[in-house]
């Protein structure tokens, strides 16, 4: 269980503030309009943001003191998911081990990563010579080898097509499914959240409000919602 | 990787350097770098007086004669050389003063323009300043600093601060014109091109045709002519007199090879040193020789030579050194 | 950015960029003060006395500061127009070109001046060229020849570090200016205006303390006396009057100019924000007019003119004897060679270690401010400061090798900081928040992450230490030449025995040498860069 406890965030003038709790496993999509806080709450939970009042916990231990590499965590952001310089088998490889000095059992765990996310034959390019799609599962792999307990997309996919973005989503619903990850997404597009979320948050007017099921969501918007949504 | 490689070479280096003591004594000589130099005296001498020492010896140098008695002075007591060589008139009432020398032995007979009375440094080769100049070129050849100074003729000099020439010409001008010499220095402001660190700089510049004369000695045109084959140079003799540089030596007193810091004190004035010096040196050597000087060497010796007492010199490059920045400097 | 203090330089890159700081201080402010010790400790042995700075030293200053300041700021302002022309057009030759941009500034000053004279000199292509046209001779002998030879030397610098900014920018920001149909005055205000606060400030700095620490090409280009600057009163007070106390005054004085002067430059270097992106081949829609076409290719031409033709003259001089020249040229080139290799590891290392700790510190300007304290030494008093350290324990002559390999390691340090510091920040921009999320820390974040990025700039850092190394007359002289010496020492070995011939023969094999040094690593530093 993901629980934030009081949590205040506040930069430049800009604040947020949260108090609810995500249960294990689910997948949980975050709503809002832009500039609410949707990143830095992410960016908060993966600690490149401190909070300026408040607990983060995970299964009741504070996240506070740990470096975001030591957080039960993997995130994805908007771009720069990958390292230009390496390949994408090495950057696969980094979710592993940051040495990158991989035993050989290691290196077959990158292949089968590789091989789930349908990028068995490219393992040897470099980001620039992969499609938008190809890099966004370089990324996702390497997420799936890590098999943190936390999957925090932060819009690793805006760039992509609708329908790229909807095979993206399904892969990333089976990794948390594999994985027995809680997923928490950054959405600008409802269509997204009722895909595969089973909660979501809506972040709106410097709050962020408790998880609710979806489908009920979407069925009955609250106000801030329905402003997000154009449907007030 | 190459560091492991090159750590293994400059290791090899030093120790190359250090390997050089062995059973024999050594005897340390600090000279300037281009006594020491494959082009310089210094590898003959050292076979020379290797073969009857039954010593080594090991050259150690500094840039010119005025760095090597920086370095002495920055040594002081604690210096490692047995003998210095390379100093020379100019230097030597400051290097009597640290008081690292030795008074030297007796001396053959002296084959120098002025007479020596020195008691503790011993000269090895001189020559005579002089403006050197292309004869294709320099049609009028002036016969002193005021004729120069009234031609149109381009000069390249060396700065005294930085240079042993640079030096020279500085109390070549004192000498020659003392209380007026300020005066010599603004007229000939207009004729000099630029001043230069040193005299490679200058003579470089000459060659290249930046000035119709340098400032160097009397017997560069004997270079061209004994390695080149040319005898177009030639270099101008003043009326006034030309300016000339003693070159010396001095032994340590502190020195830890008394005997064979004496013995090479001797071998300095001897033959088999002093062969050498006209064709690596390109100065006179400081003893008749057995067999003629080569071509060239006798051309050009000026009627007068003008040679301030060493202990003078310190007494005026200050007050001489003041006027020639004032004059050039308008 | 705080957080970056725990992970980038991490606790091992924040102890070694210390010691590497602390290590400069007291190497150049140690050398100063044993000067000036040694300096009081004999004075009273000699009763040394009198004003200690007379008129003269004040003049001194004062040219020093006027050529210096001149010749920084030219140099800058050409440097601009040409690194901009180089960034943003593709044409034949034009690697070539830039990395010829290294070869004045690693030329011994010697041989350069004697390569312009061939030029600009009395009998040089200039003046046949204006006599054959009729017009008035042109001398380069005055404050314009000083700025000449200064430009000459430090332009291609300010080029190659000013493009190093333009190319720093991400392709992205030109992608969105043009998606944003910025015009090339647009792109110069947003983007490229930005870039030049944070980097010319930088390079004028280096450049004014290059100009401020040194006198041959001031003298010589100078005329006479009247342009003597700081460095060669120096000089005068060690070998004339020998009166290390004035030396060692004249020398802080040096440091107190360079203080200020880097104060200034601080204030008004701005750093810019930082944006991400991928580094593909940088694309730009701003330039596409025939105009400002003309416009680069005059100005790329100008400067290759500049630079190349006193560069041919010292090729065709060189050229007939390089061939016979005595073994003795080339065992020392074989010296010199490893000298410039132990040199540019030093150099390489420290500066990525002072690099790594600026990016990381909370307090850089202590550790930029370290990385420049090279520049504002005197060599000389650096080098006798520690002839006077290490004499009483062992012979100097023993050291002359590594200590000269050091000295110049130092004196390449701050360009390479230069060089590597921006783009530090720019991976750390880019990709600092991936690696921590990856907890790729400490030396496996230098291996994976920074080194891989930092090719190119470590690559110029190796390249210029290697060269300077190369060329490099100072030390040596002062702690005694074992053997052959080095290239330089033979250089001028020749020219002193009236070897001009072979002695340009030498001055070729040096500047083939030190390019080619310079090349192999910089080139290696950009080859297989990621598209």
């Amino acid at each position: 269980m993901l629980t934030l406890e009081n949590l205040h965030l506040e930069q430049d003038g800009w604040a947020l503030d949260a108090d609810l709790t995500v249960s294990k496993g689910t997948k949980t999509a975050l709503i809002g309009p832009s500039g609410a806080g949707k990143s830095s709450l992410l960016n908060a939970i993966a600690g490149f943001l401190p909070p300026a009042r408040g607990r983060i916990l995970w299964q009741g231990h504070d996240l506070g003191p740990l470096p975001p590499g030591a957080r039960p965590v993997s995130i994805l952001f908007q771009d720069n998911n990958l390292f230009p310089h390496l390949t994408a088998e090495q950057n696969v490889g980094l979710g592993l081990r940051p040495s990158l000095r991989l035993t050989a059992e290691e290196r077959a765990r990158v292949a089968e990563a590789l091989e789930r996310t349908g990028l068995a034959s490219l393992s040897e390019r470099k980001p620039a010579q992969l499609s938008g799609g190809q890099q966004s599962r370089v990324a996702l792999a390497r997420a799936l080898l890590r098999a943190r307990p936390l999957l925090l997309l932060d819009e690793p996919f805006a760039a992509l097509g609708p329908a790229l973005r909807a095979e993206m989503l399904d892969l990333v619903a089976r990794i948390t499914e594999e994985t027995g990850a809680t997923l928490l997404m950054v959405s600008h597009d409802p269509g997204d959240a009722r895909r595969i979320a089973d909660t979501t948050i809506v972040v709106a007017e410097g709050t962020a409000h408790p998880p609710a099921p979806t489908t009920d969501l979407f069925a009955d918007p609250p106000p801030a919602l329905a402003a997000y949504l154009g449907e007030a | 990787m190459k560091l492991p490689i090159l750590a293994a070479g400059l290791l090899a280096m030093m120790l190359g350097t250090a390997a050089q003591a062995d059973e024999k004594p050594t005897l340390t000589v600090y000279t300037y770098d281009s006594f020491a130099s494959k082009w310089g005296p210094g590898p003959a001498v050292k076979t020379a007086f290797e073969k009857t020492c039954g010593c080594t010896l090991n050259f150690v140098t500094a840039g010119d004669g005025a760095a090597l008695l920086s370095r002495l002075k920055l040594e002081g007591k604690r210096t490692r050389a047995d003998v210095v060589i390379g100093l020379d008139t100019a230097l030597t009432a400051d290097a009597e003063k640290t008081g690292l020398f030795a008074k030297h032995g007796d001396l053959p007979a002296l084959d120098l323009p002025v007479k020596w009375t020195d008691p503790t440094f011993v000269p090895f080769d001189w020559g005579w300043f002089a403006f050197v100049y292309d004869k294709a070129k320099v049609k009028e050849v002036p016969k002193s600093f005021e004729d120069l100074a009234k031609s149109k003729l381009k000069i390249v000099i060396e700065d005294p601060r930085s240079s042993t020439p640079g030096l020279g010409l500085l109390l070549w001008v004192q000498k020659a014109y003392g209380d007026k010499a300020p005066e010599i220095w603004k007229e000939l402001a207009d004729n000099i091109v630029t001043v230069t660190p040193g005299w490679s700089e200058a003579y470089n510049m000459f060659l290249k045709g930046e000035a119709d004369m340098v400032l160097s000695y009397t017997t560069s045109p004997a270079y061209h002519m004994v390695e080149e084959k040319d005898d177009g140079k030639a270099a101008a003799d003043f009326t006034e007199g030309n300016y000339a540089e003693v070159e010396v030596a001095g032994r340590i007193a502190g020195s830890k090879h008394p005997k064979l810091a004496d013995e090479f004190m001797h071998f300095i004035t001897t033959e088999a040193f002093q062969k050498e010096i006209p064709t690596t040196n390109w100065m006179y050597p400081v003893i008749k020789l057995s067999k003629p000087l080569p071509k060239g060497f006798d051309m050009y010796k000026p009627e007068k030579t003008l040679l301030y007492p060493a202990a003078e010199v310190p007494k005026v490059k200050d007050k001489a050194l003041a006027a020639w920045r004032d004059a050039l400097s308008k | 950015m705080a957080r970056r203090a725990e992970q980038v330089g991490g606790p091992p890159g924040r102890v070694l960029g210390g010691a590497v700081a602390l290590g400069l201080a007291a190497l150049i402010l140690g050398t100063l003060g044993a000067v000036a010790w040694r300096a009081a400790w004999g004075a009273q042995a000699d009763g040394a006395g009198g004003p200690l700075l007379g008129p003269a030293d004040w003049a001194a200053l004062r040219f020093t500061l006027v050529q210096a300041g001149a010749s920084a700021l030219i140099s800058v302002a050409l440097a601009v127009p040409v690194a901009r022309a180089l960034a943003r057009r593709r044409f034949p030759g034009r690697r070539a070109l830039i990395a010829l941009m290294g070869a004045p500034f690693i030329l011994p000053v010697i041989v350069a001046v004697l390569g312009l004279l061939s030029v600009f000199g009395r009998g040089g292509i200039v003046n046949a060229a204006l006599a054959a046209l009729g017009l008035p001779a042109f001398s380069i002998y005055g404050l314009q020849g000083v700025l000449i030879g200064n430009v000459f030397f430090n332009l291609p610098l300010a080029t190659r570090l000013i493009l190093q900014g333009w190319q720093a920018i991400p392709a992205e920001r030109f992608r969105l200016a043009a998606a944003l149909d910025f015009s090339s005055a647009e792109v110069a205000k947003q983007i490229e205006w930005p870039m030049l606060r944070e980097v010319a400030p930088g390079a004028a700095l280096a450049i004014f303390l290059i100009c401020l620490t040194s006198f041959p090409i001031a003298l010589t280009l100078g005329g006479g006396p009247r342009s003597t600057t700081l460095e060669l009163a120096i000089y005068q007070a060690f070998r004339f009057d020998f009166d290390l106390g004035r030396a060692a005054v004249l020398a802080a004085l040096q440091f107190a100019v360079s203080g200020v002067a880097a104060l200034i430059a601080l204030r008004l270097a701005l750093p810019q924000a930082s944006a991400a992106g991928l580094d593909r081949a940088v694309e730009r829609w701003d330039a596409r007019s025939p105009l400002l076409r003309t416009l680069d290719t005059a100005t790329i031409a100008l400067a290759a003119l500049f630079l190349i033709l006193p560069l041919a003259v010292i090729l065709a001089q060189g050229l007939p004897t390089l061939t016979h020249l005595p073994g003795i040229v080339w065992t020392s080139a074989l010296t010199s060679l490893c000298v410039a290799l132990g040199s540019a590891v030093i150099a390489a290392g420290a500066a990525l270690a002072l690099a790594l700790a600026i990016t990381g510190s909370r307090r850089p300007r202590l550790f930029e401010g370290a990385g420049m304290l090279p520049l504002a030494a005197s060599p000389l008093v650096l080098g006798t400061g520690l002839f006077l350290i290490v004499n009483p324990w062992i012979d100097p002559a023993a050291l002359a090798l590594p200590v000269t390999a050091l000295v110049n390691a130092l004196l390449a340090l701050p360009f390479g900081l230069r060089a590597l510091v921006p783009a530090l920040r720019e991976i750390e921009a880019a990709h600092g928040r991936l690696a921590d999320a990856l907890s790729l820390t400490g030396f496996a974040r230098l291996r994976l992450l920074i080194l891989p990025r930092l090719r190119g700039p470590m690559g110029f850092t190796l390249g210029l230490s290697a060269a300077l190394s190369m060329g490099d007359l100072g030390v040596i002289t002062l702690f005694a030449a074992p053997g052959e010496g080095t290239l330089p020492l033979q250089l001028y070995r020749l020219m002193g025995a009236y070897r001009m011939n072979e002695a340009a023969g030498a001055a070729l094999l040096l500047l083939v040498l030190s390019f080619g040094l310079f090349w192999l690593f910089d080139r290696g530093g950009r080859a297989d860069a990621d598209a």
